[in-house]
């Protein structure tokens, strides 16, 4: 038997640097009044929101992936030239194939780096760090670009109480590279099947252009209604706060981080409701900083905690080398958390 | 072993106070979570999932619903507990 070369990796893998782009239309609860029936009141009080941004025609996903991207890579130091890999979590480009990540890639300048798409909800951003790592680390790319980019208001029924308001598009980019110090700790993660019906798509897209029309959902004009992203509410609320607390404990144990040793707390950006549940199961102390980029972000699903991660550290809310609890979950149901030093 | 009405009122008091933060004394069989308690839909979740693990019993998201009072939330959890 011959024996084959093993790779060289990094002893370890870090976050070099993040960048993130929010688009320039600010949407307020206002808006969303138009279509449903609610209030300001309600909004800001069962998810923390008050403005969320929304993507225009050139903000494609491609596009904001970029922007937040060139942001990240200059925030690493390096040159897209470096990058050996590109990850993009995305539930909202429709075009299945190619991948978006390859567009990016070669638009970013990379020398051909490998890319590619993954599919993994609101729990995208921790499924594509965790990739990177063990890319960084097994030595397949000494750089890699983890990249959460959504465009969900393409996929909002703004008809639909339980999710109009929720929404908001944007992307979120990180660098991962070589470190000679631990800097990302084990990820737990997983996914409950059982519980797909939960959050999902209405009707999927063969159905929407195949499907017999006197069994889809049409809106008042009489069309076909274009698939949207709907939920149990309820259903996902009580497994947000009781079981991602655990997972989000979990992290901390398995990195031998204490909830005293935390800095920041970057959850998933889902509702403000979850974050305060999480923070008072976690019994985080006073001086860690949490993430509550929702208020003004809305929920943008894989793309939410680079974007408050970025956020956190431009305002000086958080500081470099801070040690961070991330942790995202969402349809799937998936979830991934993870600790990590802050670029 | 099971609680009794009153271990389940004194329970759900704790838990509406640390959910709430309504007064302990506040909680009476006669007031109605969302109405007199200030417990709005999503506090009402966490209100069940503690009970749940304080009582050792499951409340199904399609009963949540018909639990408008501390009356019936003690009721309900009477009959079920373990
Ligand atoms: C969506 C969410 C805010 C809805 O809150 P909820 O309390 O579950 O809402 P419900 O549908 O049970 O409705 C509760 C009450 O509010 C009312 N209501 C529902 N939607 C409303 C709206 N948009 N505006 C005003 N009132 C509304 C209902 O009519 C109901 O009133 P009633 O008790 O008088 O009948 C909440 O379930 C949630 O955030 N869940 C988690 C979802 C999530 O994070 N998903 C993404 C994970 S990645």
């Amino acid at each position: 038997m011959s024996k084959i070369k093993p790779s060289k990796g990094a002893p370890y893998a870090r976050i070099l640097g993040v960048g993130g782009y929010r688009p320039i239309r600010v949407v307020p609860n206002e808006v969303i009044l138009e279509t449903i029936d609610s209030s300001d009141e309600w909004i800001r009080s069962r998810s923390g929101i008050e403005t969320r941004h929304w993507a225009g025609p050139d903000e494609t996903v491609a596009a904001m992936s970029i922007e937040a991207s060139g942001k990240a890579i200059a925030d690493a130091g390096i040159d897209a030239e470096q990058i050996g890999a590109v990850v993009v979590s995305t539930v909202s480009h429709f075009s299945q194939t190619p991948a978006v990540a390859t567009e990016i890639a070669d638009k970013l300048g990379t020398n051909k780096a490998a890319a590619f798409d993954i599919s993994a909800g609101c729990a995208g951003f921790g499924y594509g760090l965790t990739l990177a790592k063990g890319m960084v680390v097994e030595g397949s790319a000494e750089y890699v670009l983890v990249i959460g980019v959504e465009r969900l208001s393409d996929l909002t029924d703004l008809e639909d109480r339980a999710t109009a308001f929720l929404f908001g598009d944007g992307a979120g980019a990180v660098v991962v590279g070589p470190s000679q110090e631990p800097a990302i700790g084990p990820t737990v993660w997983g996914s409950e099947g059982d519980k797909s019906e939960t959050i999902k798509q209405t009707i999927p897209w063969d159905r929407f252009h195949f499907g017999d029309r006197a069994e889809l959902p049409l809106d008042s004009q009489g069309n076909v209604k274009f698939p949207a992203i709907t939920q149990e509410g309820q259903a996902v609320f009580r497994w947000a706060v009781f079981e991602m607390a655990k997972v989000a404990q979990q992290a901390l144990d398995a990195a031998g981080i204490s909830a005293d040793d935390l800095d920041v707390f970057i959850p998933h950006q889902a509702n403000v409701r979850i974050i305060d549940s999480m923070v008072k199961t976690l019994k985080l102390p006073e001086h860690v900083t949490v993430a509550r980029d929702i208020r003004t972000t809305g929920n943008t699903s894989a793309a939410s905690i680079p974007l408050a991660m970025e956020r956190l550290l431009a305002t000086g809310e958080a500081k470099s080398g801070d040690t961070a609890l991330v942790i995202g979950f969402g349809a799937g149901l998936v979830y991934a958390a993870t600790v990590v030093t802050l670029p | 072993m099971a609680a009794t009405q009153e271990e389940i009122v004194e329970g759900l008091a704790e838990i509406v106070n640390e959910i709430a933060g309504i007064p302990v004394e506040d909680v009476q069989l006669d007031k109605s979570f969302t109405d007199d308690l200030d417990v709005d839909s999503l506090s009402m979740v966490e209100v069940v999932v503690a009970a749940e693990e304080r009582f050792d019993v499951k409340i199904p998201d399609e009963d949540v619903k018909n639990l408008k009072t501390v009356g019936d939330a003690t009721g309900y959890i009477l009959k079920h507990q373990a």
